[in-house]
Order: C-alpha cells, then sequence, then structure tokens
C-alpha cells in the first residue's frame, strides 16, 4: 500500500479503487464496462480482503450490483459499485429504492456517450439522469463532478459521509477523459473501517440485527400502501433535500471577479474550458469560469449572484444541452446563456470553445 | 517548462507507455504531468495514441487542439497531426512505414530509423525507448537517470533485468535522430 502523502501517477479510475480501500469502505459490488473497468481490476490487485477486509464482489450484472448496495447500506455500512452510463441506467430502480427507504451508498459513474449502449468514448450526457434522480419518485441523488484524478480519490470519502449524513446514495459522475487519465494524486490517508459497535451507535436505523429487544425491529423499504403515510415520507425526505441545497453546495471559480464573460462547466468540460479560457485571457478578453462541483444541489445561487455583473455565460458541457437549462434558471434568464457541446463520444477541443464564446459576445455585449 | 506532445503509432508499438515513462519520468523530477490516451478500439490493433503533457505549472486541458512536438510512427497518425503541430513546433517520426514525409516548412522535422535500428541490434522490444531517447536528444525536459527511475518503478522486480537493454536503446535513439 502506498505511504502516506507520497505522489503517485495514476487514471482516475485507479485512484476510485485505492481511494475506496482507504477511506474504510466495507464493499463494493460491480460489473465490468468500459470505461470504467480499472475500478474493479484495481481491486482486485489490491485483494484489500486480505487487508482492511473490504468485500469486493464481481456481480452478475449491474441490477445486482446496485440491490447488493441496497442491502449492505441498509445495514449501515459502507458500501459502494461503480459502472458506466448504459450499466448506471440499469441501476436506477434500486438508487430510487435507497432514495425511498433512505438508505446511504455511494455510486460511480464514469460516463461514456448514448444513448443506449452508444460508445465507448467520453460523454456527460447523463447530466438530467444523475441529477433529476433517475428513477422514478420525487427524489434526488447527491451528485459530485470531479475534474481531476486528485477529486477522483478525495471524492470517495466526501460521497461516503454525504451519503451517511443525509441517509440518501450519492454518485460520483465522472467521465472517461477523468477515468482513463493519469495525473498526479496524493491518495487520502487511511482511515478504518467502522467497526460493528460504531455502527450501531451511528446508524440507529440500520437493519442489521442489533438492539432488537431494546426498540424492536427496523424495517428498511421504499414502499407505504396509505398514501397520507406516503405523502409524510415524501414530504420528509423534501425537508432533507431543502436542507442539503442550504449546506452541500460546492464550486470553484476561476478569473470570475473581472469577467464580462463567464464559461460555466463540470467535470472534464472544465478542464478543457480552462485552456480555452486561458487563451482567450492571453487575447485580453476577460473571461471567467465557473465549475459547479455539486451538480445536485446546484449552484444556483452563485450564478444569479454572477449574471448580475456579466454579459453573458457559456455552458460548456459533453452533451446536446442539459445543465443549460439551470443555468438558464439559475440566472432567471436575465443575460444570453448559450450551449456548446459535442456529442457521442467526441470530446471538444479548447479551440471549439474559443469559437462559440465568439458566437456568443455577438450576440451578448 | 511547458511542452505538450502527441505520440501517435499503431496499436503494439509501445506508444501507450512510452507516453507514461515519460509522464512518470516528469513526475520524478516533480513536474505536473497528464496521460491522456485514446482507449478506444485503437488500442487492438488500429491507431494508438496519447496526448502527454509535462509543466512546471499545474496543468488544464488534458486535450488539445495544437502541439509542441508531435512523435509519429506510421502514415496515418503522420497525416492527422502534423496539421495540429504548433507554428515552430517539431515532428519525430520513424521512417519505416511513412511513405509520405512531413511537407510544413514552419516546423522542424526529425527522423529516425529506430525500427530497423532495434531490429539490427535485437532490440525490438525497446524501440518506443529508442524513439523516445531520439526525442529527449532534442527536448532534454526530463533526464535520463529520471527516465530510467520511472522504468524501474513502472517494471516489475522480474524484468527488471531488462533495464541495461532500455538504457542501451534510448542512447541509441539519441545518436541517430537526426534532421529530415
Amino acid at each position: 500500500m502506498a505511504e502516506e502523502k507520497e505522489i503517485l501517477l495514476m487514471k482516475g479510475n485507479e485512484a476510485i479503487a485505492h481511494a475506496a480501500i482507504r477511506c474504510g469502505c466495507d464493499g463494493y459490488f460491480g460489473y465490468p464496462i468500459t470505461p470504467q473497468s480499472e475500478v474493479l481490476e484495481t481491486l482486485a490487485l489490491l485483494k484489500p480482503w486480505e487487508t482492511t477486509g473490504m468485500v469486493v464482489l464481481q456481480a452478475e450484472s449491474e441490477v445486482a450490483s446496485i440491490n447488493m448496495l441496497y442491502g449492505g447500506g441498509g445495514s449501515g455500512k459502507r458500501v459502494m459499485t461503480s459502472s458506466s452510463s448504459p450499466g448506471v441506467a440499469l441501476m436506477q430502480e434500486g438508487i430510487a429504492y435507497m432514495a425511498g427507504a433512505e438508505v446511504p451508498g455511494l455510486i460511480v459513474n464514469v460516463q461514456r456517450g448514448g444513448p443506449g449502449l452508444g460508445t465507448i468514448q467520453p460523454s456527460q450526457s447523463d447530466y438530467n439522469q444523475a441529477t433529476r434522480g433517475g428513477g422514478n419518485g420525487d427524489y434526488h441523488v447527491i451528485v459530485l463532478a470531479p475534474n481531476s484524478v486528485q477529486e477522483m480519490a478525495d471524492f470517495v470519502d466526501l460521497g461516503f459521509e454525504l451519503a451517511f449524513r443525509y441517509r440518501n446514495p450519492a454518485m460520483i459522475l465522472s467521465d472517461g477523459v477523468i477515468g482513463q487519465m493519469m495525473e498526479k494524486v496524493i491518495l487520502p490517508p487511511l482511515k478504518p473501517r467502522r467497526t460493528n459497535e460504531q455502527i450501531y451507535e451511528e446508524c440507529p436505523w440500520a437493519a442489521n440485527g442489533h438492539g432488537l429487544k431494546k426498540r424492536g425491529p427496523n424495517v428498511i423499504t421504499s414502499l407505504e400502501l396509505e398514501s397520507a403515510a406516503m405523502e409524510k415520507r415524501n414530504l420528509h425526505l423534501q425537508k432533507k433535500y431543502a436542507e442539503c441545497e442550504e449546506k452541500e453546495v460546492r464550486f470553484e471559480e476561476q478569473y470570475c471577479e473581472d469577467a464580462d464573460y463567464i464559461i460555466v462547466a463540470f467535470g472534464s468540460a472544465s478542464r478543457i474550458s480552462q485552456k480555452a479560457m486561458d487563451n482567450m485571457r492571453e487575447q485580453g478578453l476577460k473571461v471567467g469560469l465557473f465549475r459547479p462541483i455539486t451538480l445536485w444541489p446546484f449552484p444556483s445561487k452563485e450564478l444569479k449572484r454572477l449574471s448580475e455583473k456579466v454579459k453573458g455565460m457559456l455552458v460548456v458541457e459533453i452533451n446536446a444541452g442539459m445543465m443549460v437549462f439551470d443555468v438558464q434558471a439559475a440566472v432567471e434568464y436575465s443575460i444570453p446563456v448559450q450551449h456548446f457541446g459535442r456529442l457521442g463520444g467526441i470530446v471538444p477541443d479548447p479551440d471549439e470553445i474559443v469559437q462559440a464564446m465568439e458566437k456568443l459576445r455577438k450576440v451578448a455585449k | 517548462m511547458k511542452e505538450e506532445i502527441i505520440i501517435a503509432g499503431f496499436g503494439g508499438q509501445g506508444v501507450l507507455s512510452m507516453g507514461k515513462i515519460l509522464a512518470y519520468a516528469g513526475l520524478m523530477e516533480g513536474k505536473e504531468v497528464t496521460w491522456m490516451p485514446a482507449y478506444g478500439p485503437e488500442q487492438r490493433g488500429g491507431t494508438a495514441n496519447v496526448t502527454v503533457i509535462i509543466s512546471d505549472e499545474k496543468i488544464s486541458s488534458p486535450i488539445l487542439s495544437q502541439y509542441d512536438t508531435a512523435i509519429l510512427l506510421n502514415q496515418p497518425s503522420l497525416d492527422k497531426f502534423q496539421p495540429k503541430v504548433k507554428v515552430g513546433g517539431t515532428i519525430i517520426y520513424d521512417s519505416f512505414g511513412i511513405i509520405e514525409k512531413p511537407k510544413r516548412e514552419d516546423i522542424n522535422n526529425f527522423c529516425l530509423d529506430a525500427m530497423n535500428t532495434a531490429a539490427e541490434m535485437k532490440l525490438m522490444k525497446t524501440f518506443n525507448m529508442m524513439v523516445l531517447g531520439g526525442f529527449l536528444k532534442l527536448h532534454p525536459i526530463v533526464s535520463i537517470e529520471s527516465v530510467m527511475k520511472a522504468l524501474k518503478k513502472s517494471l516489475p522486480e522480474r524484468h527488471w533485468d531488462l533495464l541495461p537493454m532500455n538504457e542501451q536503446a534510448i542512447l541509441k535513439g539519441m545518436e541517430i535522430i537526426h534532421k529530415q
């Protein structure tokens, strides 16, 4: 195992696997799919069941993986799965069950181009699926969007923390670029897995056979036959989501203070946009970059504040236009907001973003 | 210092691992690095490529529109990336399998006969390190010592006997690279 603070070179997918072991994950359940197979491969190589006791299991399908998460999370364990777009599509029913039954768990989506089986190249076209819940019913998943290998490592622990704090599934929404790219990374400090006693203490709601005599059985279910009781449960969820929106918004700003125009981008698109911004700044154009780190909850207030002093915003995402609607709503349609993206696994290069900005500048003077 | 490099060739030529060793060597010297492969079906026989960036400062995009240096090991790669080299930039190609040499006059074109030399020296497996040697002769952005350290770090211990062979290939590459 790597030493503390050692700087390593690895892929984003590998960083996820290392981080999972280091932050006390109890179990990983997954099924291979490009471009995220290195997560499962790396875990198999590292054999954490021999060190921390973490379970690593290749399930028979993505549907099985997510339901193993439902069971593991329901017993208060830190459990995770990873997949890519078509696999995550299969998981949506299980994620909705988890949200409905308030079961924590971490899902990693290393996105590829769709729809359907699509392609194996990078994409961000699961934005709507991730931020709107994806399955049935009124629910949200807490969505973190890393833009570096370092954040791939850091967001595993953060994802678990948020999932348990809000008793809700959390997702790392990554893509083929961040998953396959190698960069420097310092792995998070080693944190032991929680003992059963700690779990009993921290998760009194969990169904793990403990505390039966004292308080009777805990029931983990999303089913409620009485609609009045179901509305009550929904209102409770909504209250929880409101609190999450209040407290957990995360974002990053670059050169936004003096900017005339702002690029809004997340994940790999934000890295490419940064280069485009640097190039435009060299030409004397005052461009800033706003990067939502949590895609849900979305940093609407911050965008609204910025919209009051800029002429326009360019939303760069590797899809046909999804986050752009959240940005338009956030700024209350007060300034021109345009979208630029490439589809089906094609990743835009910095020059294309510069050209898209020229187009925006013609309408937003 | 910032160098933005594309390395492209046939799958199996060691394009991705050459990039990895270069990135690793950069890391050894405390530089910022990114390594971004084309990870598609290219790996299984088609054209493979990898973008490597080595810089003193934090790197923004791992994906680029233009490159300082293009190391091109087959004709389709040369055709694809020649137009994307910055003015004043560098193309390095292996003469084996190149039918149409680079034509641009606003860049520096260098050539090395690594494929044939490696075959003659019975160092075929180190072909990619020979090409890397040629690159480092022109742009010594990392030291040979760091490259050797990187090799040692990325090769399993049972293959450490291959290290001297790799060093030999790097030095040979430095020797045989020449202006087109």
